[in-house]
């Protein structure tokens, strides 16, 4: 059932990328050029997701548990701290340079020419190293 | 402006926020995929099925929607080279920074977290100075 359920979370997430064009990365720099023929479609991708999300979660966390689930697993840190200054602003550079984040990237793999896997290996080793440095023996994020 | 999409990016952003909905009411899990992505590289966690599901889910949702409404676009003008210091940047920057555009961008948003808001601010900031740097200041 869990796997079922992710699943299909999954597949809307994909979904929802490929309607709102955010796995087209001419797509994303159009939306980060400002100084440029600037399209601002993708604050609209936010907005949307903010909306649906934002409002189903007061319903959602006024339960106990989760329906599969035993309790809720959200982050609990709240410090301001230079790794995730520092994580944001290499994140944004990569994203800008490439216009692909890791759920578009993902979810195109299906879909993908040659240029997609150098992305995504690339990703996957940047990740990797992440984890070789900061997380030798423990694993990240439960 | 002639790209501007708005009703579709909406739309799709909508359905990127019920699947986030869906997962915190099922798993009570947020729908992050920089965590999805730490799963894939070792040392494996144990019990991780569902982030693999989800992934897979993923592609097939993109598929699904390449069989309903054709091919989606994908232009890609970084070079190869490029792309592989892009991917090093976005794998490593992600998981330093706890979270991308979902987990931060969307799930940290809606619950309100500073934290959250702080870093889609900042990969915003980042993402605008480097597209200039690199498309009016180099190109």
């Amino acid at each position: 059932m869990k796997i079922i359920a992710a699943l299909i979370c999954g597949l809307l997430f994909g979904m929802g990328l490929a309607i709102a064009q955010m796995i087209n990365p001419a797509k994303v720099i159009g939306f980060l050029d400002i100084a440029g023929n600037w399209d601002p479609s993708l604050a609209f991708v936010m907005m949307g997701a903010l909306t649906v999300m934002t409002s189903a979660r007061f319903l959602i966390l006024k339960r106990q548990t989760p329906i599969l689930e035993t309790s809720f697993h959200l982050p609990e840190r709240s410090e301001i701290d230079r790794k995730l200054i520092l994580g944001a602003v290499l994140f944004g550079m990569g994203w800008g340079i490439g216009g692909f984040c890791p759920g578009p990237a993902l979810a195109s793999l299906g879909i993908a020419n040659g240029k997609l896997f150098f992305f995504v290996g690339a990703m996957l080793a940047g990740a990797f190293i992440h984890k070789w440095i900061f997380h030798p023996k423990r694993v990240c994020c439960g | 402006m002639e790209n501007f999409t708005p009703l579709s990016a909406f739309i799709g952003g909508a359905l990127i926020g019920l699947s986030a909905a869906l997962l915190l009411l099922i798993k009570g899990r947020i729908a992050g995929i920089t965590g999805i992505m730490d799963s894939m590289v070792p040392p494996y966690e144990r019990a991780s099925f569902w982030r693999g599901a989800f992934i897979i889910g993923l592609i097939l949702g993109v598929l699904l929607y390449s069989l309903m409404a054709g091919a989606p676009t994908i232009t890609v003008e970084a070079s190869d080279g490029m792309l592989i210091i892009a991917g090093l940047l976005v794998g490593f920057g992600a998981n330093l920074g706890s979270g991308c555009t979902s987990g931060h961008g969307i799930c940290g948003i809606a619950l309100f977290s500073t934290r959250s808001i702080i870093a889609t601010a900042t990969f915003m900031a980042s993402g605008f100075l480097t597209v200039f740097v690199i498309h009016h200041l180099l190109g």
